[in-house]
């Protein structure tokens, strides 16, 4: 401790002008440390891990683990960003950016793939597949042809297209100095129209758009309207449940537990298929069986083969879905305990209803 | 009024009320009714609930209509979204803790504060690990800052499409933050003279990272651990976020575990891909940090009409500038023939929200309302054209130009633009 603050202070008399009073505080991070989480790329390469990969194999894993989202060629499913494509389309009325349209640097790609994707199961890739992905993504956007291979060595080579088409801010000398005028405040026009309305595009979130007209229409109501006392109840639907009665708590705990899994399911009368499918009737049914949705190769072949999801079958995927299917499209690690996936089912069984 | 309210005959009153009132039957020699609200309440026999009935307060059930609220159409999915503070519900300068937008790119990181470390590294003299009760050993302050997105109404570029200042303007929050300056905590590890740039990264499943010019970083940023006095929400960072004054929303990096000192910028995903402004000719500005003077009126507003007619009217907003404060807004409810010079009340810090007030008398005619801010450097907030002239409408982000509503004879408003 005396040791670092004689060398701080050495330091502060020395160079740089920032060096205050050191408190003594934290502890010294170690080099092993530092390497785990020390994961960033910079376009000058600093930070690149040794490696390579090649674009067939970058196809192969971003088939199984990035298409469901981007698309088979990077064109997007849903809203989900558009991977490739939309060159020369940058002053176009509707602009395309991709990684091949806009992006400056290459780095980036790398950085973001290794950082956060896939999406729920982050820096879960080795260096190896990150430069798969990448060089796939090249090949995708034209930039490389299908035997290419991105390594450490050649990394640096890469450029995208779009590097130079980029400017620092220049709101200082363009926009700072026109918008510092003095305004007009009387007699600022002879006259003045609507030009556009927001009801004609009517996006506005539902709920709120009919509070909207439901508060003019009180605005506008009548002395002689009385409210209703209580709304018109809609009767209560009662099913038989012929399934011995579950705890509630269970049902409530599990529902807990289903939070990672809404990322990518939905469940429930107005579920749809997201990066996986509808999971209404999931208990007891059928496997592979959702219209519309595109299952795993693996997944496919077990629906043909007659897999029904019992408790049983359905706590063994759940707990390690990659081991218990080699090649399944879930890119979720699992529910460790047993307790979580028991209430899980528990949820998945009362939600369906 | 919500479906909560349990009170039918009131409530059926009020709206009579308000009924007549508009109807303008209420005026000398209306036959003298006794109002129903005039009564012996429940709440005036019964006994209410005794002190910790809810250790932790919440709102009034009459209140559950005050709430953020999400455009689901935005994005994929709701785990990398947004949603938006009610605007039009709120007063005063302060954003209630549960009521700050939320913006997260792989949801909500639970994180537990003992588990958590901040590890600085890099260009500094001795790379540094601190725990949370580290941190909260070194000299702390007290500021008050909006945070707005990059992106608040980056939905309007072309043209009115939200009905509700909630939806076009409701990508801000301003809380009161309790933290430690950023600058001693780099001191700390000691900056290396080439040490130009710092790279923050967020503990959550995106592993946010922001490049942070060095003298920005040492000026007026904060590592904070409180917002208005408690600890930070966990969709806001807790146990600890990046405060970037008046700088874009996406730097404030939440759950901050790591900041790395280089003598470069990164590039990373968020400031190439996004938060960089293409304009017009296919050209994007990058590292457009700041926030430029901008503001809203707050009510009317299309989630708030007019429900009391014509006669004495509040209108109110606020205004903001990321470069210092706002002395003056100007306000029209002509649509601009002619301004006038808003009441401004409340606290004046630099990088936080203001709130102006316009007291007008309504003739019950047609009205459309603008505000305009002038910040402490002199910019005068630009019409939504005057900013297309400039950057086309492709920018996505930044567009902090003047928003029109109309309201109708009715008092009912609507998101337009006019000549």
């Amino acid at each position: 401790m005396s040791r670092f603050l004689k060398l701080a202070l050495l330091a502060s008399a020395m160079a740089s002008p920032l060096a205050a009073e050191p408190l003594g505080l934290g502890r010294a991070a170690t080099p092993e440390e530092i390497a785990l989480w020390d994961i960033d790329v910079r376009p000058d390469g600093l930070g690149l891990p040794a490696g390579s990969g090649d674009v067939m194999t970058g196809d192969k894993i971003y088939t199984e683990k990035c298409s469901a989202c981007h698309g088979v060629f990077g064109e997007g499913t849903g809203r989900w960003p558009v991977l490739a494509g939309g060159q020369g389309s940058l002053s176009d009325a509707r602009p395309v950016k991709t990684i091949g349209s806009y992006w400056p640097y290459l780095s980036t790609v790398y950085d973001y793939v290794n950082r956060a994707m896939p999406f729920g199961n982050a820096q879960s890739l080795t260096h190896d597949e990150v430069y798969a992905i990448t060089a796939y993504l090249l090949y995708l956007n034209d930039e490389v042809d299908e035997d290419f291979v991105l390594s450490s060595d050649n990394f640096a080579e890469a450029r995208l297209p779009n590097e130079e088409a980029f400017k620092p801010d220049d709101r200082a000398e363009v926009e700072l100095v026109a918008f510092k005028e003095e305004p007009c405040m009387t007699e600022c026009k002879p006259s003045v129209e609507i030009t556009m309305r927001a009801a004609v595009l009517d996006v506005t979130p539902e709920e709120t758009a009919a509070k909207v007209a439901a508060k003019a229409e009180e605005t506008k109501a009548s002395a002689a309207k009385p409210a209703p006392e209580t709304p018109p109840a809609e009767a209560p639907v009662v099913e038989v449940a012929e399934a011995p009665a579950v705890d509630p708590a269970l049902i409530k705990a599990g529902e807990k537990v289903f939070r990672k899994c809404k990322s990518c399911h939905q469940i429930g009368a107005k579920a749809k298929n997201r990066v996986g499918p509808v999971l209404n009737g999931i208990v007891d049914g059928p496997a592979g069986a959702v219209e519309d949705f595109r299952y795993s190769k693996p997944m496919a072949a077990a629906a043909e083969a007659g897999l029904v999801w019992t408790e049983s079958e359905l706590s063994a995927f759940l707990g390690n879905p990659k081991g218990y299917m080699k090649g399944t499209k879930m890119s979720f690690p699992g529910v460790r305990k047993e307790e979580d996936i028991a209430a899980l089912i528990a949820y998945l069984r009362d939600a369906s209803e | 009024m919500t479906e909560e309210n349990q009170t039918g005959p009131s409530r059926r009153a009020f709206l009579t009320g308000v009924g007549a009132a508009a109807a303008g039957t209420l005026a000398g020699g209306a036959s003298a009714q006794t109002d129903p609200a005039i009564a012996i309440h429940p709440w005036m026999q019964e006994l209410g609930d005794g002190v910790d009935a809810a250790p932790y307060g919440m709102p009034s059930p009459h209140e559950a209509d005050v709430k953020r609220r999400t455009v689901e159409w935005l994005t994929a999915d709701p785990v990398s979204s947004i949603n938006f503070t009610p605007l039009h519900d709120l007063d005063g300068t302060i954003t209630p803790n549960g009521l700050c937008f939320e913006r997260h790119h792989s949801g909500v990181a639970r994180v537990d504060p003992a588990q958590h470390r901040l590890m600085i590294h890099g260009l500094v003299d001795k790379p540094l690990v601190l725990t949370m009760e580290d941190l909260k050993r070194f000299p702390r302050q007290n500021h008050v800052y909006f945070l707005e997105c990059a992106a608040n109404s980056g939905m309007e570029w072309r043209g009115s499409q939200l009905n509700g200042c909630q939806f076009t303007h409701g990508m801000i929050h301003n809380v009161m933050y309790t933290g430690v300056p950023l600058r001693l905590v780099l001191e700390e590890a000691g900056i290396k003279p080439e040490g130009k740039w710092l790279l923050a990264e967020g503990a959550d499943a995106a592993a946010m990272t922001r490049s942070i010019p060095m003298e920005k970083a040492l000026d007026d940023c904060l590592v904070a651990f409180k917002m208005n006095g408690e600890a930070l929400r966990p969709e806001q960072g807790y146990p600890v976020r990046l405060v970037v004054p008046g700088w874009e929303g996406n730097m404030w990096v939440k759950w901050l575990r790591r900041l790395e000192v280089g003598d470069q910028p990164w590039h990373h995903r968020e400031e190439t891909s996004k938060y960089t402004d293409l304009m017009a000719d296919g050209v994007a500005r990058r590292f457009t940090w700041e926030m430029d003077a901008k503001s809203v009126i707050t009510s009317p507003s299309p989630q708030a009409p007019i429900t009391h007619g014509p006669g004495p009217t509040v209108l109110t907003g606020l205004a903001w500038s990321g470069r210092g404060t706002i002395p003056r807004v100007d306000v029209t409810i002509d649509g601009g023939i002619t301004w006038h010079e808003a009441r401004m009340d409340g606290p004046s810090t630099p990088k936080a929200l203001h709130r102006f007030y316009y007291d007008f008398e309504w003739d019950g005619k047609p009205l459309l309302l603008q505000s305009r801010a002038h910040d402490s450097t002199g910019y005068v907030q630009p019409t939504k054209d005057a900013l297309r002239e400039i950057r086309g409408e492709n920018s996505i982000y930044h567009n902090n130009g003047i928003q029109t509503w109309a309201v109708d004879a009715d008092g009912k408003a609507e998101n337009v633009e006019i000549s």
